[in-house]
């Protein structure tokens, strides 16, 4: 291991403090170390937008608290779900008086958590609503829709949610949007190389030099192939016969498109990848109306790329579209 | 009757962190099998914490097992936090208005932390998880009870129980979290929340055996 930190326990502690003082203009801290709230949350009137999940993910999770977008983040150890307690803090952040729509992903820890933080919430009057993110194609046959497991599609879902809510949209209608959202959502990763978590030292899953794994999860699940890594083209051709027959995108289909990197992946690369992930949409008659190209949802060091595709009706479209500015991601109105 | 007096057994819990703390290593090698290879450190983490707020001179053995319990929910987070925030917490339920810790006491705290996990998880015994050390220590105890053996022999076979538990998750496939995802492959390898919930048992056992013959 060969990383730049200080204390391998203390890496979540140490970088949360650097995030909060490099990006004052969108975030401030609050009395729990592992909740960072939007500068001017609580917007009084405003729905709040809260998520929260496992470090190591960076920009993913804290990265997309901003405008047009998250409220309030729960942050975790390294791959390991926020504290109840933080999820609960975030909540209080979050809420404005109409409401938090925790909009968060798949994973046992994380299920259990929230269940107990929106229980402490209602306990004191809060109303919280919950999304899943289950966009991970591979992490489970369609027919078991409950236990696939939310990747890099959460982005997407923050995106429409916190932009329903600044619109001023009421709970149910937020949760609605970001519920369309990451059902018209569909992911699927390839991992190159494994990732270690600095306090335990060293990989705790192994790819071959020179091979890929199709299907890999976000924090190194095995995927439902192994194989020599194949050209860029192949790639994409290989990650789309995953992705697309399974919602199924079809022709004439309006799509926002996300690549993200896995935390060592050159981004110069994702764009090898995005050239034919392009040229496979105009030939299947699909249009893409908003392509995320960038690492927006990491693993650590993890050599790979995921790919996330969403089918946009008019709403999503639009909801995709609107004005979002964030360490994660920013969208300029047009 | 021969009992723990409640009062002075919040000592317990600090040998809990101890034992955490001592296996954090092994923890985490059980764990990087087949899963991040972080549970001991997130368990030691949550563990050192709540032996901080217990200081020297620990509480009563309920408010202790209730400071460790809210420590792990509100601190530590992961799966672990919750689940072992309630199985400790039931323990705690069980003590109530009790000043002694006596064999049926025991039992009580058994069957209440398998209730606890029970509530807040959603595996079942065999999923490979935690459960598979928890459901047949607790069941081993009540059988040594009602067979008629005394209270430090009845720790000794939940002991045993705990550990055969724990054994045999190996032979097992992960159903739930997120060595579920491995299937076949996770077959094997010992569980680390078995791992960990035998060490705690064994743990509790030798501390009771202890202080019943003091």
């Amino acid at each position: 291991m060969n990383r730049i930190i200080n204390n391998p326990d203390l890496v979540v502690e140490d970088a949360v403090r650097g995030y909060l003082k490099a990006h004052k203009d969108l975030v401030a801290p609050t009395d729990n170390p592992r909740v960072i709230r939007h500068h001017l949350a609580p917007q009084k009137g405003k729905v709040g937008v809260v998520t929260g999940g496992g470090s190591g993910h960076e920009p993913a999770f804290l990265g997309y608290v901003g405008d047009g977008m998250i409220d309030a983040v729960a942050i975790g150890e390294i791959f390991s779900s926020p504290s109840a307690k933080a999820f609960h803090d975030a909540f209080v952040a979050a809420d404005g008086g109409r409401g938090v729509a925790c909009l968060y992903g798949n994973y046992a820890g994380d299920n259990m958590n929230v269940k107990l933080a929106v229980k402490q919430a209602a306990a004191h009057g809060l109303t919280i609503k919950t999304v899943v993110a289950n966009d991970d194609v591979p992490s489970a046959p369609k027919s078991e829709p409950q236990k696939r497991r939310g990747v890099a599609g959460e982005i997407l879902m923050w995106k429409v949610g916190g932009a329903r809510a600044a619109e001023g949209a009421e709970l149910d209608e937020v949760i609605a949007s970001a519920q369309k959202a990451i059902d018209s959502t569909r992911s699927i990763g390839v991992g190159l190389s494994a990732c270690t978590i600095p306090a335990y030292g060293k990989p705790n899953f192994s790819i071959e030099d020179g091979m890929m794994e199709v299907g890999i999860g976000h924090h190194g699940e095995p995927g439902v192939k192994v194989m020599e890594t194949r050209p860029a083209r192949e790639m994409a051709d290989l990650m789309l016969d995953h992705v697309l027959p399974d919602l199924p995108f079809e022709s004439g289909d309006d799509l926002a498109v996300l690549v993200s990197g896995l935390g060592a992946t050159p981004v110069m690369e994702l764009y090898i990848l995005y050239d034919r992930l392009s040229e496979v949409f105009a030939e299947r008659g699909m249009k893409v109306r908003h392509p995320f190209i960038g690492n927006y949802f990491t693993s650590l060091e993890m050599m790979g790329v995921t790919l996330t595709i969403m089918r946009l009706d008019s709403e999503l479209d639009r909801l995709v579209g609107a004005p979002a500015r964030s360490v994660g991601l920013t969208k300029v109105a047009l | 009757m021969s009992g723990v007096r409640i009062e002075t057994a919040g000592g317990l819990v600090k040998e809990l962190v101890e034992a955490i703390n001592a296996n954090r290593t092994w923890l985490s090698e059980i764990d990087g099998a087949i899963g991040d290879g972080d549970h001991g450190i997130n368990m030691s983490k949550g563990f050192t914490s709540a032996g901080a707020k217990l200081g020297d001179t620990p509480p009563p053995l309920p408010e202790a097992l209730n400071v460790l319990s809210s420590t792990l929910m509100e601190d530590m987070g992961g799966s672990m936090g919750p689940l072992y925030g309630y199985l400790f917490s039931r323990m705690a339920d069980a003590l109530e208005g009790k000043s002694k810790l006596e064999a049926d006491d025991f039992g009580a705290m058994l069957r209440g932390a398998l209730e606890g996990v029970q509530e807040i998880g959603s595996a079942s015994v065999g999923d490979k998880t935690l459960l598979d050390a928890l459901a047949p220590a607790s069941e081993a105890f009540d059988a040594a009870l009602a067979a008629g053996k005394p209270f430090p022999q009845a720790l000794d076979e939940m002991a045993v129980a705990a550990e055969r538990g724990r054994d045999s998750t190996r032979d097992m496939v992960a159903k739930v979290g997120r060595s579920a995802r491995l299937g076949e492959r996770s077959r094997g390898v010992m569980d680390a929340g078995a791992s960990s919930c035998c060490l705690i048992l064994q743990t509790l056992a030798n501390g009771i055996k202890t202080r019943l013959s003091e």
